[in-house]
């Protein structure tokens, strides 16, 4: 049986909001970073499935999805080396902690 | 393969190796010498750049990778203006870059910077969102370790973290709009998406732009999506400041109005119009207010940026050469006021350490030369008369009039009475400079050589960009052409 579109279209948007309410939920920038690494895998998702079912003929939105992800872990990278920085100054990495600079 | 289209990269790949070779010598010159790694980048990048205006000349309109990459005199051009601002940039960071703090990271500094112009040229030439996206991450991703810069300050690692969280959501939700558009037009070139969506309109396009406009409204600091600017400006290094307001800001500038120009031209009226209306308002009004209430110098200037932007928008919806033109021009001025008052804000940052505008008071009394170079450059921000800032509000002005609408009018309206209220806290730096009668907290001290050629060249263009009309005309010359031929 095959399963249509749109469900997998709503899961990955399923998985974005998720992310999306876990980025402005959570207080742990680490458990931040993860909803963010939800939200862009929702992203891919969502394109390689357009590929798959609309535009069957090209390869662009697999393409797409393939140079995302090495964005998307890039980026993890980077921010993980941020937090470590902010945990040696702070010795925490409560995100509500970051309050120096206000308004 | 056709291996001559690379020639059509040729400004990268320039950049390229200038990149390299800063790198190298970072990496295998003795440490003695290492101290020589600003001049030789600012060497290297100096001729990078009056090759690039030689170059300028020549340049026709060239796609290079199946139409994934184009260029032509208006991108030679926009680039070039970027490359002025780059290299006032690193005369401005000499200094601090050979602090005792700095010194041992100091190739990095560099290295990073040359990345992210890479990443903003790419921006700026790509046709496709695939190339796009990359150079939106490569000029965001290495800017996020700048603003990490100075690790002992704690301010910074703050703003560091602030910037790296935002722009990665809003990098997420500009995919989501991708792949939106992708869904709908089955494409990702901007000349097949243009030609797709003609023929419909439907709520999933409105909504897919929704999202690639905050993406990029990110990326400019638009207002709704502005919340990330003041508090990583402040945080960040003045060096790295004064790179972020102004090169990010123009290479976004430019790369926005060919996104909404070329890939979604055809739904103007439809869809995108008065959302560009209702962020320019928001950009202009909110970013004023807020300036107003700012005593940190370098988060006033934040605010003031905000505000700077809406107008940079202006010049996108005339949608035609004068409107191109004028978006450059403005772009270029802003260059040149801006760094010049970041120049100066650095300068008394690397002597006192002091940032609040309280210290200004009296600064006229001990330093003559920096309080004028920082009036110059605060008139022309707020577009008095004689100096650049006022010619380019008002071609920016007379683009957008040109379409003729009333509701035009009216945004045009409201963009001049912020103008005058920007004015009240351009002044009130002024004031403090001159005015105040307080003993001054900065002492007399001289700024270092390079700063102060840095300062000569800013403040000359504040002086002459406004006088020199060939300037102007040979923007509105090559907008002329490339608009004609579509391919800008």
């Amino acid at each position: 049986m095959e399963i249509p579109m749109i469900c997998y279209l709503l899961l990955s948007l399923f998985m974005f909001c998720c992310g999306l309410y876990g980025f402005i939920t959570r207080k742990n920038m680490i458990a931040m970073l993860i909803s963010l690494e939800l939200m862009l895998n929702g992203v891919d998702m969502n394109f390689v499935v357009f590929n798959r079912f609309l535009f069957p003929g090209s390869m662009e939105g697999m393409m797409f999805t393939l140079f995302a992800v090495a964005i998307a872990a890039a980026e993890t990278a980077l921010a993980i080396a941020i937090i470590v920085n902010v945990f040696r100054v702070a010795k925490d990495i409560d995100v509500q902690d970051l309050t120096t600079m206000k308004f | 393969m056709d291996y001559s289209q690379f020639w059509a990269l040729k400004q990268e790949i320039g950049l390229l190796l200038v990149f390299l070779l800063v790198f190298l010598y970072d990496t295998f010159m003795p440490r003695k010498s290492l101290k020589g790694t600003a001049w030789v980048s600012i060497a290297a990048f100096l001729v990078f750049t009056v090759i690039g205006f030689f170059d300028c000349n020549t340049c026709n309109i060239t796609s290079a990778f199946a139409g994934m990459y184009v260029t032509s005199p208006v991108i030679a051009a926009i680039k070039n203006i970027l490359n002025v601002g780059v290299l006032i940039v690193l005369l401005q960071s000499v200094k601090w870059t050979s602090t005792e703090e700095i010194s041992v990271r100091r190739g990095e500094f560099y290295e990073l910077l040359f990345v992210t112009l890479f990443g903003m040229y790419l921006m700026i030439s790509s046709r496709h969102f695939l190339l796009f996206i990359i150079g939106l991450e490569s000029a965001s991703l290495p800017l996020a370790a700048m603003v990490a810069f100075d690790k002992k300050r704690y301010e910074s690692h703050e703003a560091a973290i602030k910037y790296i969280l935002t722009a990665v959501v809003s990098s997420a939700v500009f995919m989501l709009g991708l792949s939106f558009v992708y869904g709908l037009t089955g494409s990702l070139y901007f000349s097949e998406i243009y030609g797709v969506l003609s023929s419909q309109s439907s709520m999933m396009l409105v909504l897919a732009l929704a999202f690639v406009m905050a993406g990029i409204g990110f990326k400019l600091s638009l207002v709704p999506f502005h919340l990330w600017t003041a508090d990583v400006y402040q945080g960040a290094p003045t060096n790295v400041t004064s790179y972020l307001s102004v090169i990010s800001k123009g290479a976004a500038a430019f790369a926005f109005l060919v996104i909404l120009v070329q890939a979604f031209g055809q739904v103007y009226s439809q869809v995108w119009e008065w959302m560009l209306y209702a962020l320019i308002i928001l950009t202009i009004t909110i970013g004023n207010l807020f300036a107003m209430r700012q005593r940190n110098m370098k988060r006033f200037l934040a605010f003031s940026s905000v505000s700077q932007a809406g107008y940079i928008m202006l010049g996108i919806i005339g949608m035609n050469a004068t409107g191109m033109a004028s978006l450059m021009y403005y772009v270029l001025v802003y260059v040149f006021s801006n760094l010049a008052a970041f120049g100066v804000i650095g300068a008394i940052e690397n002597n006192t350490g002091l940032v609040s505008m309280d210290d200004y008071k009296g600064l006229y009394k001990t330093n003559p030369r920096l309080s004028v170079a920082m009036m110059l450059a605060m008139f022309s921000l707020a577009g008095i008369p004689p100096f650049a800032g006022f010619f380019s509000k008002f071609f920016i002005f007379t683009s957008a009039i040109q379409q003729g609408s009333i509701a035009i009018y009216i945004l045009v309206l409201i963009a001049l009475i912020n103008t005058i209220i920007s004015l009240y806290y351009y002044l009130l730096v002024v004031k403090a400079m001159f005015i105040s009668q307080d003993d001054c907290k900065v002492g007399t001290f001289r700024s270092s050589c390079p700063e102060r050629l840095a300062l000569w060249v800013t403040v000359g263009g504040i002086l002459l960009l406004g006088i020199a009309s060939p300037v102007y005309n040979y923007l509105l010359t090559i907008s002329e052409g490339t608009v004609m031929a579509f391919m800008y």
